[in-house]
């Protein structure tokens, strides 16, 4: 395929801002309480300064505050974990290579519930900011491990990071689960694990000034170097034979994947299957090269996530499902269905 | 007298192990020779042909390219320079062939040099130079190990480098590639190193490196080097060469050493 008939392929990025403003829409739209879908337009046209209408104070509070802030989270995650998810599949040439196999949402467990289990920081600190740091902690550890084993260049390089992020997660994932057994209520450990299946309900304005920052430098940084990922396309050994430096791209590319996935667990838990499921689906749809797949994976992960939390709000009246459950249960069906239909093109 | 070099390595030895896998290699290339690497399995080809191209770092010696220290070189300018063909490279990613190919233009193209005509143009003749060129849409998964091997020299050629190093292009082709592949390398102007198991692709070459344990056992012309006894020596087989009843180079007959 020439560039020619590659640019034509584009054409469909032009529509990915209304895409993306549809389905913030339709995150607004719909939730626990039905409002009328004209309130939702007076409310969203009022608080961009396009109308001073009569609104009730309690759906505006619901619609701006918590719906479209909740959704402008979910959308900038989502796009967050696929992205991380495309790196790593791109830079480890594994195509089980997903966000979490670094060690990040084990070590934001750990961090969580030795802030609200074992009480580490005395109060000072929030869940998330334990999470937080929890996360990066884990990922020193995998990195530091990887290095330790000889894992930092070539073609081997890729294996004994995986390895080292099993390893890491196993620690992490024993180390949550020791202070739970040690400390936690049943009540404690329940929530632990809500949180841990993924809960956008916490989410305010104040969430999206680091959603939003965080996941536009990760596109801008992976856009910059769509022609890096491809260079990986036959090992990391061919990528050094033309011209990348494999060690400087590693280190960076992984390094935003990291703090784009830790970011968002902090915040929201660990939603999963997003970064695995998401780049793959368009690797199907799309191709593989970067300079489609990496817009495609963006777009997708924050529609596919603004979808689940939708879904996750309304599947059981009056009952909000864990968001990880709604991205399993209908990404697992659909990825199927895409595996299948792209088999047969 | 002073001859332009092009690639030169001085005392290089690498040792992964306790296992000396190079020991003490000397060699300096004249820009446009093209030097064939032979010796049995296991005698250091690949790996020297990974420390010639910097992706390797010996423990000792030193590479140079067009005089400087290749470890002081970025690898966007050595990958300017030097192209390699590696034996094994595969992909599970869904690429077309045109796509493989496009990815030898990846050290030129920059957010400030876009792919251009120039690019297209190298990627095309690639494609044609290998046969290829009918094949330019086609998935890589579809194709078959000697339609891969040469799709890897395509990418390689589409890099316009001034060196080329070929780590066994032959293998996985059949007849008619194999003679196609070595007229390109015969034709290019390119300096060409390329590890060879077939003794009388080697007589092509300007130059013959026979390696045996890591080490350089013979370095020289074609028929100066591969004599019957250096053959019997390292190849555990007896060699004969034949006058070519069609005229031109003399052919090999082996025989198992008894």
């Amino acid at each position: 395929m020439n560039q020619g008939s590659a640019a034509s392929k584009m054409k469909w990025v032009w529509f990915s801002p209304i895409i993306l403003a549809a389905a913030l829409l339709f995150g607004t739209a719909i939730g626990e309480t039905r409002i009328p879908f004209s309130t939702v337009v007076d409310v969203l046209s009022f608080k961009l300064g396009l109308s001073g209408a009569e609104i009730d104070v309690v759906d505006m509070s619901v619609i701006w505050n918590y719906r479209l802030a909740r959704a402008v989270v979910a959308a900038c995650g989502g796009a967050s974990l696929a992205l991380s998810g495309l790196i790593l599949q791109a830079l480890l040439r594994n195509p089980l290579a997903e966000p979490y196999l670094l060690g990040i949402s084990a070590g934001a467990s750990a961090g969580a519930v030795s802030v609200t289990v074992a009480g580490l920081g005395a109060g000072l600190v929030s869940m998330s900011a334990g999470a937080f740091v929890g996360g990066l902690t884990a990922f020193a550890f995998v990195a530091l491990l990887a290095q330790a084993a000889g894992g930092s260049t070539g073609a081997r390089g890729a294996g004994v990071i995986i390895l080292a992020g099993i390893a890491g997660s196993q620690m992490f994932n024993a180390l949550t689960a020791l202070i739970i057994a040690q400390s936690a209520s049943a009540e404690q450990a329940r929530g632990i694990m809500f949180w841990l299946l993924g809960n956008l309900s916490g989410i305010r304005w104040p969430d999206t000034w680091l959603a939003i920052p965080m996941a536009v430098l990760g596109l801008g940084v992976t856009l910059w170097h769509l022609r890096a990922l491809d260079a990986f396309t036959f090992g990391a050994d061919s990528a050094a034979s033309i011209g990348i430096d494999v060690r400087r791209t590693q280190a960076l590319l992984i390094g935003v994947a990291t703090l784009m996935t830790a970011l968002m667990v902090s915040m929201a838990g660990a939603i999963g299957f997003v970064g695995l499921v998401v780049p793959h689906a368009m690797r199907i749809l799309v191709g593989s090269r970067h300079s489609r797949l990496v817009p495609a994976t963006a777009i997708a992960g924050a529609v596919f996530l603004v979808a689940s939390d939708v879904v996750s709000r309304i599947a059981l009246p009056g009952q909000v499902l864990p968001i990880g459950v709604v991205t399993a249960l209908v990404g697992a069906p659909v990825f199927a269905i895409i595996m299948i239909k792209g088999r047969k093109r | 007298m002073s001859v332009t070099r092009i690639l030169d390595l001085i005392g290089v030895s690498r040792i992964v192990g306790g296992q000396s896998i190079l020991s003490d290699i000397n060699l300096s290339l004249i820009p446009g020779e093209k030097l064939g690497l032979i010796g049995p399995n296991g005698s250091g080809k690949s790996t020297l042909l990974g420390i010639m191209a910097g992706l390797i770092k010996p423990q000792s010696g030193e590479v140079y390219l067009g005089g400087k220290p290749i470890r002081d070189i970025r690898r966007r300018q050595i990958a300017q320079q030097i192209a390699c063909v590696a034996q094994h490279a595969d992909t599970s990613d869904r690429l077309t062939v045109r796509e493989a190919v496009e990815l030898g233009r990846t050290p030129w193209l920059s957010a400030l040099r876009p792919w251009g005509d120039e690019d297209e143009e190298a990627v095309t003749c690639a494609l044609d130079v290998v046969g290829m060129g009918n094949f330019s849409s086609r998935d890589w998964s579809t194709l078959s190990g000697g339609e891969r091997q040469r799709v890897q020299v395509a990418r390689a050629y589409a890099q316009s480098t001034p060196v080329l190093l070929l780590d066994e292009p032959t293998n996985h082709l059949d007849i008619h590639h194999q003679i196609s592949i070595l007229d390109l390398v015969e034709r290019l102007s390119s300096t060409i190193v390329i590890a060879l198991h077939d003794m009388h692709h080697a007589l092509r070459c300007d130059r013959v490196m026979v390696m045996e344990q890591g080490r350089c056992v013979a370095l020289g012309s074609p028929l100066d080097v591969l004599t019957p006894k250096l053959i019997s020596e390292i190849f555990r087989v007896n060699a004969q060469l034949v006058p070519n009843p069609a005229g031109g180079r003399p052919v090999f007959s082996f025989q198992s050493l008894t």
